[in-house]
């Protein structure tokens, strides 16, 4: 749909995605919890808009925290973050790991509805308080419940690994691996161009060959897919404001110190069935058709996409979604390296789900956070090149199997 | 009786011992997945210990270790949980699995649980009048039942013939810890069974154990060449004490950081005598000292420590009860001066002893870092020549050690023990997590 009021979204902040793989991770010693996620994403955005009391609204986006961290009833976590945001309204939305994009669109209606003109959009996770065994288990819940028993003990690379089988055996296994092998590499260079990624210490030489080498193995992992093809577990918040022209007005910021929602599309398939095109990912595309339709452009006007890469097969599948390549054709896309940060469409800039970090509730506002950053030339060491021809960004946020999906155009303030 | 059938009950006596429930954790895992897929039997493993205590502790020990069992094999959980639909998700599998090994232990502080048993795995301490006993008392009630003696030390015919159990006892070596140590040395006597020692061979292979067979002499190859080779560092380091003029704290300080940075050992050789036990080495070495003609292995500093209630060994918890050295934290902080019957700082001589012994060439490597090397015997080799050309005291005291380590594996296989260099080799590296074998040719 295309607002019928100008939105805004700014102030972006995120906090380091904390996991396995950043050199301050330590399994074994005691971590922080949700109430410094929350505060720490949700006070840096107050700082930036002047204040709690320019802050009419908060929308908390998260998907486990019931049992991740036995923690329920989350907007009452909203004026903690800062007393100025005590007897306002707030609200939580789940839409597994769609809630973050959920929560940017609940933002954005809430702005239109003319009930708020400042919204605060926070998503967190905190996933690292159990093994990674018992993480399945509770990921498992963005499918639906009576396919568990029969699915894998690691339930959703198991659902992708399913979907990257059958892409093989239609498209051909090793220019598959290849593209698969490539994005990977993608993540993990662009993520070190970013303090707050998960990857940010990555050393590797070539992650490239070290990806490509790597073999599925079923009796260790999942069949098709190896673990480099998976995002990893995290602990993080990102937040921003979403508003109207006079909320940007109200926080002080200029207009070119934000973006402006162009277009937003939610759509959702029935979680109860298969989804009818193991290699497509069907929702992703009626939404991203949609999205565009509404903006009125297409794929060619995109300066970048920050797109849903819980596993490398989705991306590839994303880029497909997207019309860049036809169908069979996206890991060829991404092999040639039209997806890197200086290629033809520059995606997942700061590491996307693999190389930044998948705290699964925060994803979706993540990715928002990314795109103003490289509209408005505050990404730092990752900045990319925004063409003027083609100055739209993209958000493609996608919850459990292709099932809850959000994507939003955006474009810089003028 | 098949494998399956003799494995239906099971006993294991000193259950609750530091290799007593290693022992019991592998076959109650191993009989619990054979329960799992044959759902007519029913199998239970009694775990017999004296101390009721102990077995309190041995289930809270089972519970943590299964746990960690089941999380790794996840993937046959759910496929043997196919058919229970009241089982859906990762952590509900793994809390039944835990509770599908538990159900079939009996913890019971009395021996005549063993008289039903099948098999019987004794663990108790070193003390072959004790095992003796206990054998003798099982079989005059217990007709069909098989031995398996943990024994580091005792030779099995000795068992065998005093307890009157001809043929049917085996010895069944595990290194400690069971769970987690690959080795089983196995020992026959010449009366033994073949069909046990079939039996004791799968049984390893379905532990994923690693079996070298051993004679029948008292310390097989493992105690048998480690003794020798602790006795050895005693020695050297009450010899460097006298020969520097130094404490002999500062001697066992530097001989144990000479047996494991220069020799690239997973602990110096005093502090893996901690980790023993003092009493425990006393003990094995009063074993077999008898059975040897030409040498005394014996130490009067072992015996001084001991009176002196010194003893090492682990607390339950696994951490290390302080022996030659005291730790804090895992770290050594001080070494024991029998003289003074206290423990001295190692702040107070590690200056000087580590300027005695100089500076390690630049090829060092450290013993973990060779763990997951490729080209660990070039690594070796050239650190190991750069030993060899140095004149520091460090090389000297360290070729001294290795040459003599190598002999002491080399008589093993010239006095029987052992059938061949490779079998001592496999011991060290796989029962004392060496880094290469004893009988090598780095140091010639």
């Amino acid at each position: 749909m295309k607002p019928k009021k100008k939105i805004y979204m700014t102030a972006g902040y995120n906090t380091v995605s904390l996991g396995t793989g950043r050199k301050e991770f330590n399994p074994k010693k005691p971590r922080p919890g949700i109430e410094h996620y929350i505060k720490e994403a949700g006070q840096a955005v107050l700082e930036k808009v002047g204040g709690a009391k320019n802050v009419d609204e908060t929308v908390i986006s998260n998907f486990m925290a019931p049992r991740y961290n036995r923690q329920a009833n989350l907007p009452g976590f909203a004026p903690m973050i800062d007393e100025g945001l005590l007897w306002k309204p707030a609200v939580s939305v789940e839409g597994a790991c769609g809630s973050g994009g959920l929560g940017l669109t609940t933002s954005i209606r809430s702005v239109l509805a003319e009930t708020a003109d400042v919204v605060m959009a926070l998503g967190f996770e905190v996933q690292n308080t159990m093994k990674a065994v018992y993480g399945a288990d509770v990921l498992a819940g963005a499918g639906w419940y009576k396919v568990r028993k029969k699915g894998h003990a690691h339930f959703f690379p198991g659902q992708f690994s399913d979907r990257a089988g059958v892409y093989y055996e239609k498209y051909g296994y090793d220019r598959t691996r290849k593209g698969m092998a490539m994005w990977y590499h993608n993540a993990i260079i662009n993520a070190r161009k970013d303090p707050t990624a998960q990857e940010y210490h990555n050393t590797n030489p070539d992650p490239f060959a070290t990806a490509y080498k790597m073999q599925p193995n079923g009796k260790v992992f999942v069949d098709h897919l190896t673990v480099l093809d998976c995002s990893k577990v995290s602990d993080a918040a990102s937040a921003l404001v979403v508003t109207s022209e006079e909320g940007l007005k109200r926080i002080g910021v200029d207009k070119k110190d934000a973006v402006e929602v162009i277009s937003f599309a939610n759509v959702i398939r029935d979680i109860t069935k298969d989804p009818t095109d193991p290699t497509e990912l069907e929702t992703i595309r009626r939404a991203v058709q949609q999205a565009m339709a509404d903006a009125g452009i297409t794929a060619k006007d995109l300066a970048t996409v920050e797109t849903h890469d819980c596993f490398s097969i989705a991306g590839i599948m994303a880029v497909e979604a997207l019309g860049l390549a036809p169908k069979g054709e996206g890991a060829d896309y991404v092999a040639e390296g039209k997806t890197a940060a200086d290629g033809e469409v520059p995606m997942n800039t700061t590491g996307g789900l693999i190389g930044w970090g998948h705290p699964v509730g925060a994803t979706g506002v993540h990715q928002a956070v990314t795109i103003w950053q490289q509209l408005t030339g505050n990404a730092g060491d990752a900045q990319i090149n925004i063409p003027a021809d083609r100055p739209y960004g993209m958000t493609i946020n996608m919850g459990g199997d292709d099932v809850t999906v959000t994507c939003i155009i955006y474009k810089r303030g003028e | 009786m098949t494998y399956e059938e003799r494995l239906e009950n099971v006993a294991v006596l000193g259950a609750a011992g530091k290799m007593g429930s290693g022992i019991l954790l592998l076959t109650a895992v191993h009989m619990a997945d054979l329960q799992l897929q044959n759902k007519d039997k029913t199998y239970v493993l009694y775990a017999i210990d004296v101390s009721n205590k102990a077995l309190t502790g041995l289930m809270d020990y089972l519970r943590v270790q299964v746990r960690k069992i089941a999380e790794k094999k996840i993937n046959w959980l759910r496929a043997v949980y196919e058919d229970r639909e009241d089982l859906v998700e990762n952590g509900e599998m793994i809390d039944e699995y835990i509770f599908d090994v538990m159900k079939i232990v009996r913890p019971v502080d009395v021996m005549e649980a063993a008289y039903k048993a099948n098999l019987v795995f004794e663990a108790v301490n070193e003390n072959k009048d004790l095992k003796v006993k206990l054998f003798k008392q099982i079989k005059e009630h217990n007709d069909k039942v098989w031995f398996f003696t943990n024994t580091s030390s005792v030779p099995i015919h000795y068992l065998e013939e005093n307890a009157g159990v001809k043929g049917r006892i085996i010895g069944f070596h595990f290194y400690n810890p069971p769970a987690v140590q690959k080795l089983v040395e196995l020992i026959k006597t010449e009366n033994t069974d073949p069909e046990l020692e079939k039996f004791a061979l799968e049984y390893a292979k379905n532990l994923k154990k690693i079996i070298v067979p051993s004679n029948d002499f008292a310390g097989f190859i493992g105690n048998g060449h480690f003794m020798r080779d602790a006795l050895f560092g005693i020695n050297e380091a009450l010899a460097l004490a006298k020969e520097k003029g130094i404490s002999l704290p500062q001697a066992i300080y530097m001989i144990n950081k000479v047996t494991q940075d220069y020799l690239v050992r997973p602990m110096g050789i005093f502090q893996l005598m901690d980790y023993v036990g003092i009493d425990v080495m006393q003990f094995i070495m009063n074993v077999m000292n008898p059975y040897l003609e030409d040498e005394d292995l014996h130490s009067d500093l072992l015996d001084t420590m001991m009176e002196q209630g010194v003893k090492g060994g682990q607390y339950s918890s696994g951490a290390q009860k302080d022996g030659f050295l005291k730790y804090e934290k895992g770290k050594i902080t001080a070494v024991y001066d029998p003289d003074k019957k206290e423990y001295v700082p190692v702040s107070e001589f590690a200056e000087e002893a580590d300027k005695m012994l100089g500076e390690l060439p630049e090829s060092a490597v450290s013993w973990k870092s060779t763990l997951k090397m490729k080209n660990k015997d070039e690594v070796l080799s050239k650190f190991f020549n750069d030993i060899k050309n140095s004149d520091t005291l460090g090389a000297k005291l360290a070729v001294k050690y290795a040459k003599n380590s190598k002999a002491i594996g080399e008589k093993l296989v010239s006095d029987g023990v052992a059938n061949n260099a490779d079998d001592v080799n496999t011991v060290m590296l796989t029962g004392f997590f060496h880094a290469y074998g004893p009988i090598n040719n780095y140091f010639d």
